[in-house]
């Protein structure tokens, strides 16, 4: 677990939108496509295109792209059983009685999910998570969630290298974790490790405490986005919500 | 991510995609989501205040972690750990509802895991029905069970089980309102609950197992079961024993009134959404199937595309449902949130 997420460190022009622009950016990209008619298959391959552009311009390695679009597993199988367990009148395919409104289910679901994951994967491989929370400061989300988020963030590597060394250290003890018996040894150490992360929390709000913290976290961003900057990131979402109009308009 | 990953493709965290439920349902269950946190924020300010934004992110942190183990539950399957009952009995439930929405929002921006539109629904589902129904089900188990701390392993206990299958029956009412394909909601609901009571046990054994360690090392830590801390008795060097109450500067309140209206409210959150689910219009969905369903399915024979003609139909059809998803998620948000203030304005009136 690296403490810098899924960022790919490359220099890039999409690298370099900030953040909260990347975010809007996404937020309306994703919602274009989620409200186009499934069956307007040409607005999909537009986005597609779009898409495939700006992973692109942001120079990120195919191969990561298509590793991390492996979350996205279980929602293939459950959108491919959709034509199985759908109602509605059936369609006839190489002998297999498929439900209409399923396999266009099954089309909506993989196509919008794909969409949106490649999106986030955008997202996710061109932000630093320190400019990322510094993003949704400038959006404005509580400044409290914003302060949790951070230390989550910062702590996460912490915490996974402790659950690492303890796994180390139970599985040289013979405690492999593959039968019943071992849960114990197993979920014993999970409650060791929430008793530490809660301590370290502890110490370390009173050390914040200690220099001097009255409950205010300071500033993450130093500057908001320019004109130019907005127009540029969000060119691909504008063109998106084009595109999902006219594939609303050409569906009426 | 990896380095815990042996496993890591029977990793059964699902998190639902962008797409998986129509704009309107996205919507609706992000702000019911934002008004969760809102209100989360509130209620924890206290808390929060006190023990700093540190040990939330700590606990975040935690779950993430944890979330990626792999537990052994018998029958030489290993089940992952979903959380919300345990954090909940860890932190207290505004705290927890806090933690998962930010493992959510960190899972979904950071590791491009779950889909940004689908977050609202991922928060409302996992992050929100499952700490609160976990939550008040353990604590009015707590009101039932004998006054001891090591109480709190059982009621939680059964506080997990229940929670994931509730939280899979509001995912099939949510798709019954706002997915895009017609799946009858009983056939859904039954293999959703169905799947999600095996996952439920997986989750429960987990959630004990884990409990009962840090019940076993510091049970002052458990917050569900802060207010059975037992004196501490003093011994001077005379001889002379005084008793002093532990120091428990947030103390989950004991159960009382309010616990019913909490339990109430849980269960209206779970089982709201699958009754308003069947407030859907079913007769106007069955006369748009018959209508639309029937040219397509001739066309079908004909168009190389077979669902071209079908689709436009469908989506205006999903259009109606959406829409209606919208105001009743408004509706239940309004009323869910009245319903807790009320809760949190009794539980004030305690405090007080």
């Amino acid at each position: 677990m690296s403490g810098d997420g899924l960022l790919v460190a490359v220099d890039s022009p999409v690298h370099r939108v900030p953040a909260q622009v990347k975010l809007v950016a996404l937020f309306v990209f994703v919602l274009a496509v989620v409200s186009t008619p499934a069956a307007i298959f040409w607005a999909f391959s537009l986005y597609a295109v779009m898409l495939v552009a700006a992973v692109v311009v942001a120079k990120l390695p195919a191969t990561v792209v298509s590793r991390r679009l492996a979350v996205e597993t279980p929602f293939i199988v459950f959108a491919l059983l959709l034509p199985f367990v759908a109602t509605g009148p059936q369609v006839h395919v190489l002998g297999l009685h498929l439900s209409q409104s399923g396999v266009l289910g099954a089309w909506n679901v993989l196509a919008k999910g794909t969409l949106g994951v490649i999106a986030a994967i955008l997202l996710s491989a061109t932000t630093a998570p320190r400019d990322l929370l510094a993003g949704l400061e400038r959006l404005r989300l509580p400044a409290t969630l914003v302060a949790i988020l951070s230390f989550m963030v910062r702590y996460l590597s912490v915490v996974s290298d402790d659950l690492h060394r303890m796994r180390v250290a139970r599985e040289s003890r013979g405690y492999t974790g593959g039968r019943v018996g071992h849960l114990k040894a197993v979920a014993g150490g999970v409650g060791v490790l929430f008793v530490r992360s809660f301590e370290r929390g502890e110490r370390v709000h009173l050390a914040m405490r200690s220099r001097g913290y009255t409950g205010r976290m300071p500033l993450l961003s130093v500057s908001g986005a320019t004109r130019a900057q907005w127009l540029e990131g969000l060119a691909i979402s504008l063109a998106a919500v084009t595109i999902a109009v006219a594939a609303r308009v050409v569906s009426l | 991510m990896l380095r815990f990953g042996r496993n890591k493709n029977n990793n059964e965290r699902v998190h639902v995609p962008d797409g998986f439920f129509n704009a309107p349902t996205s919507v609706a269950t992000g702000l019911i989501a934002a008004g969760a946190v809102g209100f989360s924020l509130q209620r924890a300010n206290r808390e929060l205040r006190e023990t700093g934004p540190a040990l939330a992110g700590l606990t975040a942190a935690f779950v993430f972690a944890v979330q990626m183990v792999n537990f052994p539950v018998g029958a030489g399957t290993s089940g992952h750990l979903l959380g919300g009952a345990l954090a909940a009995a860890l932190v207290g439930p505004w705290t927890a509802v806090l933690v998962m929405s930010t493992v959510l929002l960190v899972q979904g921006l950071l590791f491009a895991d779950g889909g940004l539109t689908a977050l609202g629904t991922n928060i409302t589902l996992m992050g929100l029905i499952t700490v609160l129904v976990g939550y008040f089900l353990t604590r009015a188990l707590m009101k039932v069970l004998p006054r001891r701390v090591g109480s709190v392993v059982p009621a939680a206990t059964v506080g997990a089980l229940v929670s994931v299958p509730v939280a899979a029956l509001a995912f099939a009412g949510l798709y019954s309102i706002g997915g895009a394909v017609d799946i009858p909601l009983g056939k859904l609901a039954t293999a959703m609950v169905g799947w999600h009571v095996l996952v439920g046990i997986g989750e429960a054994v987990i959630t004990a197992a884990v409990l009962s360690a840090v019940v076993a090392t510091r049970p002052d830590l458990v917050y569900a079961a802060r207010h059975l801390q037992q004196d501490l008795v003093l011994v001077d060097a005379d001889g002379n024993t005084s008793t002093v109450s532990p120091d428990r500067p947030i103390a989950a309140k004991p159960a009382g009134r309010s616990l019913g209206v909490g339990v109430a409210v849980t269960l209206f959150v779970a089982g709201g959404l699958s009754l308003f689910a069947s407030a859907h219009p079913d007769g106007l969905e069955f006369v748009g199937a018959k209508l639309g369903f029937e040219g397509a399915a001739k066309d079908s024979a004909v168009a190389g595309s077979p669902l071209a003609d079908y689709g436009v139909h469908g989506i205006g059809n999903a259009q109606v449902s959406g829409a209606l998803a919208g105001i009743i998620g408004v509706l239940v948000t309004i009323v869910v949130g009245l319903a807790i203030a009320k809760l949190a304005s009794l539980r004030t009136n305690k405090a007080s």
